[in-house]
């Protein structure tokens, strides 16, 4: 069973209704009692760090999370859900779960590609580099994209966590993978078939190999 | 590099499309989530339903549809009209829309916007605006003035101002409608994309006289545009999606090819 985590961090159905779509039984729940029945945690959010923190904290799903990452289990984090995981963000200044090393930072006011001044905003459809293998991401076309929708982006602390980069103005980390836990910047329930692709490789995944 | 969106917009009134929709074999379809189905599979980017029923009991029909929508495509779908409470906006996210336009409803009540943004987020709210280009005079000093209820109602309202405004209040991105070039398919309102895209630092989607690939050519270019808005040219079979986006693709213009 893959258990989406509530934590009143914007619309979870979207999520969820991929997973319909893929076949998957899932359940969503803010219930570490429940949380813990499952197999795979996909942790999504769209919103503010401050506030999801605030709620993580409400419902001690902060310290949850980090035993289950701890535990070996597959994570998989989406968007804000990826940003969480950091130690810090510049969003809030929040202090963050700090499972992964590094902080999330915002896209500077003076983005530019050529000179062209970039909206911020970084939103819709852009490349990913993959900087390795891994099962959560094979089988996607080579010139796949993703949707994203994002205004901070991760700055992860230790190179080796980074396996996705994409370039908006400079380039920033995209997508994270360390033992059993993946994370992406942008959308997989929004990203078309590459994105549902990554989400059907998510939960086959055993948490290992990577 | 972001690539540059193309989204059809689709016109519902009483859950069905208005116009029937030209797809392989001529079949005509009538069906909102057939045809998104449709859009989905030849690579749109997005696509934005807008909602022309008047009635009570349209809206529960509008929302039938975006949850039958929600469950057939995997990529971000806005929904408009007649969305005038933050209630509205929860019913449709929570049916599936990932983006809510607002368009006469946000004139008649600013704080629509702000409260939509902190209800959902910014990155929800969309701002319909449909422009008509008129004399500058001290009220409308760009020369553009807002106007409401298909172009019929003049709001005294400069477009310029009103896109910054809005911005301000916390929409996340402008759906920039030119009342003059819609329906012409004679090409997008360059002038004006241009001094909005400019002027704001959310993306703006331009709308509003699409009728061949050169007028996407010029708008995402020239025009400064992040996204155009199709209808027409592709409901009647005149261009695919593919072939439009091949079309920019040789002209220097990144869209997403592969999905």
């Amino acid at each position: 069973m893959i258990a989406i985590v509530d934590y009143r961090a914007g619309n979870l159905t979207s999520v969820a209704r991929a997973l319909d779509y893929l076949e998957q039984p899932h359940l969503i729940s803010n219930d570490p009692a429940v949380l813990d029945k499952a197999t795979h945690v996909i942790f999504p959010g769209v919103g503010a760090a401050g506030d999801a923190m605030h709620h993580l904290r409400e419902t001690s799903l902060d310290a949850w999370l980090k035993e289950w990452v701890r535990g070996g289990k597959p994570l998989l984090g989406i968007c804000l859900g990826m940003q969480v995981i950091f130690e810090s963000s510049e969003e809030d200044n929040a202090v963050c779960l700090g499972i992964a090393p590094g902080q999330v930072r915002r896209f500077s006011n003076d983005l530019r590609q050529g000179d062209q001044l970039l909206k911020i905003p970084h939103m819709g459809w852009n490349h990913v580099t993959f900087q390795r293998h891994h099962p959560v991401f094979r089988n996607l076309p080579e010139d796949a994209e993703f949707y994203f929708v994002h205004s901070y982006y991760p700055a992860p602390a230790d190179n080796r966590w980074i396996i996705g980069l994409t370039d908006y103005g400079n380039s920033f980390c995209s997508a994270i993978a360390h033992k059993n836990l993946v994370a992406v910047q942008f959308h997989p329930e929004k990203s078309g078939k590459p994105g549902l692709q990554i989400l059907s490789n998510f939960c086959c995944w055993s948490g290992g190999n990577a | 590099m972001l690539s540059k969106r193309i989204i059809p917009c689709l016109d519902v009134r009483d859950g069905r499309l208005t116009k029937g929709i030209k797809f392989k074999n001529n079949i005509d379809i009538g069906d909102p989530v057939d045809a998104a189905r449709q859009y989905y599979e030849q690579g749109a980017d997005e696509i934005v339903f807008y909602d022309i029923t008047a009635s009570a009991e349209g809206r529960d029909i509008m929302i039938d549809v975006v949850r039958r929508v929600a469950k057939t495509i995997f990529i971000p779908f806005s929904v408009g009209g007649g969305i005038r409470s933050v209630d509205d906006m929860r019913q449709a996210i929570l049916a599936g829309a990932e983006k809510i336009s607002i368009n006469s409803e946000a004139v008649q009540n600013f704080p629509l916007i702000s409260e939509g943004a902190k209800a959902f987020g910014s990155q929800c709210i969309v701002l319909g605006m449909d422009v008509k280009k008129v004399e500058k005079t001290a009220k409308t000093p760009s020369g553009y003035e807002v106007v409401i209820h298909g172009g019929r109602r003049y709001t005294g309202m400069d477009a310029l101002w009103w896109a910054k405004e809005a911005q301000n209040l916390g929409a996340g991105e402008i759906c920039l409608n030119s009342i003059d070039a819609d329906g012409t398919q004679d090409g997008y309102e360059l002038s004006l994309t241009r001094m909005i895209s400019e002027a704001v630092r959310i993306p703006v989607i331009a709308s509003g006289g699409a009728g061949k690939p050169e007028h996407l050519l010029e708008i995402l270019t020239n025009g400064k545009a992040d996204a155009a808005l199709i209808a027409s040219m592709v409901h009647y079979r005149h261009y695919t999606i593919p072939e439009i986006k091949n079309y920019l693709m040789a002209h220097g213009v990144k869209t997403r090819l592969q999905w």
